[in-house]
């Protein structure tokens, strides 16, 4: 039996105005908002919008049909800001029962490359803000642009995801094929699902290809494709953007209609649909896959040079990540919105010089002319945000000095209490001590009292006898 | 195949791009093989590389026949011309020019600049032009330049073979569209008669195309290039100064949009001290320049040490961290691509013809003074970017080569004479 396993991926970032140098120091806000509610909602309404109805609509005609969504923190941001209509539809999707919510970074952040600990915090708060929208727990993990190695699986398993999500590097399968699961070799109890960059791509990049020696691609056909795999492979990955229907795959290309037939033809040859969740615990894995190179689902070489492919990628990224500590040792609310926006892989991605050769992707998706635009602006609303992250906390404390100041001032709250309970306990001694001190003096004086009227008597005596005398 | 080339300027004697340009191209020409150039400029020095051009001086082409022996020729200009030579074009003197004012060797002066008298040197020039294509073989004729458009006329109407002009820069270029009526008289002429129109970029195709009227299948562009600096100007040694510097290389004309600069440089001073400017070159618009720096209170970070030339050049560029050219407009522009040549890296107005080949260079409208001094800025003070435009910039011009140019000029004559 096979089954497919959809997932689609929804990350919108925040673009930057056009931020000049002289505007460092004096100007905090960095958001080019005209342009991002412009994109967000043009996109909503030609893609993410029809496809989930299609969606909705499948899930309710076929009770097989199964997918996986998973948003970026800052595209559910601007989703609730900008499309809130978008939030609805999602929560009936997912009110089925059979559409699942992958775990990520919040910002759409490279932080798993340089700063484990940002990770963790980031898809902490990613998961916090998914239960808060949709009610849901993530049980598998999908890091940016699919970006995985073997150190992060033991860090994935920590946080208690039963899976991660990557791509189907060929340079890492080699024979291999992506469609079972896999363990990670690192920490065999995770399980790894792969895409399948193939039969992915023919939808989210060749469909509407009319030179494409398949075109036109129907549902029909695609599903034989499917079913065509040997008979042993159990699972088909197809990961790709939501974007693909109605934003890649323009509307006219029927890439809706595609889309609807789909569950219909796969009921047919008797395919089932798994969510990823699904995938990991009802598969066994077939073996280890050891990935010591990190890989991601970007570019024709599948790995992280997209973001970090040139010096200005490097540069940017590098001091970005200098002040991630500080920054988390601050709790400036607006500061820490600021970090996670400035950490989207997306800024980085502009910076590149690939499409110089090649003229692809890059240069489609970014808002500005050149990589070198790209990098200015970038680097003057980053010389901005280090300053008010040096206002906080001054740079010629290091970090070390810091944290141990910090901690003091922590924990002074509660050193004064217990200072306060000794300090009243020692007030409770001493007024005891005071008491008895009291009473002790009082007895002695008591006893002094005894003593005195004995001697008065004495004298009283020595006196009546002197008086007797006298008489 | 055999050219007739008219040129003005010529290496090591140039005054501006169009001698860089013409031997360059010369030279690519001369390197895809097959190719037997001769190439008239009005005065040669002498010291000229003859290697893969027969150059031929206006000065000493004879327009009246003067009596002299063998001897006599060699001793006064065989520097420059061969006697053989100097007899075979007496023997095709076509009229009688004695009420001209010659020498004693039936020639005319030339200054080979561009002296006052400018329109008369042009003429005279295109007297001597019609000897040579009298006495000379050859299958196409090519003219750089407007200076040189009515000898290419001149020798295409003698002998019938097609005529190429090279447009290196038009008048609506050089004067921000105030056009001089009779170099526009002169352009249009030329461009007329020529079989086919060579541009040194898309942006003066739309100009020939647009202001003078001209059918665009007849205009085709082929980019300048950059011949190779020798090791010797490439490891000059020049001490640098703590402080970076950005750099102004050009005439200061109206043409080059100097005012831009100062104003940039104005802005970055306000918030970055640790930079100095460098307005280099001499002009018309240069006094002004200078009150302008005044006004603004940068003179004491905006400096303007006068023309330089030869290897002071490069050794402006080499204590350089920045080039600039903010050109209103710019038929081609060669010096960012020297910049570049020597590591430097450059910000280029989007109106130069050379934006349009160029990718490792930071692009700005010529106007566009805040995104100017955002880009100096950012060279001065994110080191990544400094390196990356120095080494992809670098690798970029390096495949820059004439033999490309040279090419597509062959192929442009081919379809030219096939055509006839």
């Amino acid at each position: 039996m096979k089954a497919i396993c959809f997932y689609f991926q929804i990350h919108q970032p925040f673009r930057l105005k056009r931020y000049r140098f002289f505007d460092i120091g004096n100007d905090h806000y960095y958001y080019d908002d005209f342009a991002n509610d412009d994109i967000l909602t043009r996109i909503a309404q030609h893609s993410y919008m029809p496809a989930c109805e299609t969606l909705l609509h499948l899930l309710e005609t076929y009770p097989h049909f199964r997918c996986a969504f998973s948003i970026s923190g800052v595209a559910l941001e601007q989703l609730q800001q900008y499309v809130p209509e978008f939030i609805d539809l999602m929560k009936k999707l997912i009110a089925t029962g059979r559409v699942e919510i992958l775990a990520e970074t919040y910002a759409h952040s490279l932080s798993s490359l340089s700063d484990v600990e940002e990770f963790i915090s980031q898809v902490k708060v990613h998961d916090e803000m998914i239960y808060s929208v949709f009610g849901v727990k993530p049980k598998v993990l999908r890091n940016t642009e699919l970006i995985y190695f073997d150190d992060l699986a033991p860090v994935i398993l920590d946080m208690g995801y039963k899976g991660v999500i990557t791509e189907g590097a060929k340079h890492i399968l080699g024979w291999k094929s992506p469609n079972y699961v896999y363990s990670a070799a690192s920490a065999p109890k995770l399980k790894i699902l792969l895409r399948n960059a193939k039969l992915s791509d023919d939808i989210s990049r060749n469909f509407g290809n009319t030179e494409w020696d398949e075109y036109p691609l129907t549902a029909d056909k695609y599903i034989d494709w499917i079913a065509s795999t040997p008979a042993e492979e159990q699972i088909i990955n197809l990961f790709m953007n939501l974007e693909t229907f109605g934003g890649f795959q323009t509307h006219e290309t029927g890439i809706f209609q595609f889309l609807e037939a789909i569950p219909y033809f796969a009921k047919e040859r008797g395919i089932e649909f798994y969510t990823p969740t699904e995938a990991v615990t009802k598969l066994k894995p077939v073996g280890e896959l050891s990935i010591l190179h990190p890989i991601s689902w970007a570019d024709e070489a599948r790995d992280t040079s997209a973001w970090l492919g040139n010096t200005l990628q490097n540069e940017a990224f590098n001091k970005l990540y200098s002040v991630s500590e500080r920054v988390r040792l601050c709790d400036d609310r607006r500061l820490k919105q600021d970090w996670y926006y400035l950490q989207g892989a997306d800024h980085l991605f502009y910076m590149s010089t690939k499409h110089f050769a090649d003229g692809a992707a890059h240069s489609n998706f970014s808002p500005y002319e050149t990589p070198f635009q790209a990098f200015t602006n970038y680097m003057n609303v980053l010389a901005d945000f280090i300053v008010r992250v040096e206002e906080q906390y001054p740079l010629s404390i290091e970090n070390e000095e810091l944290n141990a100041l910090l901690t003091t001032i922590r924990n002074q709250e509660r050193e004064i209490e217990t200072l306060n309970k000794e300090v009243s306990s020692m007030r409770k001694n001493i007024e005891h001590y005071n008491e008895e001190h009291l009473l002790r003096e009082k007895k002695a004086e008591e006893a002094k009292a005894e003593a005195k009227p004995k001697k008065a008597a004495a004298k009283k005596c020595a006196t009546k006898k002197a008086a007797k005398k006298a008489e | 195949m055999k050219a007739l080339m008219f040129g003005w300027e010529f290496p090591p004697h140039i005054l501006g791009g169009l001698g860089t340009a013409s031997y360059g191209l010369t030279k690519g020409m001369w390197e895809c093989g097959d190719m037997d150039i001769s190439f008239v400029i009005p005065r040669p020095w002498g010291d000229e590389e003859r290697s893969f051009a027969n150059i031929i001086g206006a000065s000493q082409v004879p327009i009246v026949w003067r009596d002299v022996n063998r001897d006599y020729v060699q001793e006064r200009i065989g520097n420059v011309m061969s006697p053989d030579l100097y007899f075979d074009l007496r023997n095709h003197i076509y009229a009688d020019f004695n009420y001209m004012h010659t020498n004693d060797l039936g020639c005319i002066e030339f200054s080979g600049r561009y002296p006052d008298n400018l329109l008369e040197e042009i003429n005279n020039y295109s007297i001597c032009a019609g000897v040579i294509a009298r006495t000379l073989d050859f299958d196409i004729i090519h003219s750089h330049d407007w200076l040189t458009y009515p000898a290419g006329i001149h020798a295409k109407n003698v002998t019938g073979k097609p005529l190429v002009i090279h447009v290196h820069a038009t008048d609506f270029d050089r004067s921000r569209g105030k056009v001089n009526p009779t170099v526009f008289g002169i352009e249009k002429d030329g461009m007329t008669h020529a079989d086919h129109i060579i541009t040194v970029s898309n942006l003066t195709r739309q100009t020939v195309i647009e202001k003078y009227g001209i059918d665009p299948a007849k205009v085709t562009t082929v980019h300048n290039a950059v011949t190779p600096l020798s090791e010797e100007l490439l490891n000059v040694e020049v001490t640098k100064p703590k402080e970076k510097i950005v750099t102004f290389l050009g005439r200061i004309t109206m043409q080059k949009g100097p005012e831009y600069f100062v104003e940039a440089a104005a802005k970055v001073l306000k918030n970055d001290h640790n930079v100095r400017f460098v307005m280099a070159g001499s002009g018309d618009m240069m006094d002004k320049m200078i009150r302008l720096a005044a006004q603004r209170g940068i003179a004491d970070r905006f400096h303007f040490p006068g023309f330089q030339k030869g290897k002071q050049v490069y050794e402006m560029l080499k204590a350089s961290d920045v080039y600039i050219m903010p050109s209103v407009s710019e038929p081609f522009g060669i010096s960012p691509l020297e910049a570049m040549q020597m590591g430097v890296p450059s910000i280029i107005s989007k109106q130069s013809g050379c934006a349009e080949i160029l990718n490792n260079v930071i692009k700005t409208d010529y106007w566009d003074i805040d995104a100017m001094a955002d880009a100096i800025h950012s060279i001065i003070s994110y080191p990544a970017i400094y390196k990356q435009l120095r080494e992809d910039g670098l690798d970029e011009v390096n495949r820059i080569t004439w033999d490309k140019a040279g090419a597509k000029v062959i192929d442009i004559y081919k379809r030219v004479i096939n055509n006839r």
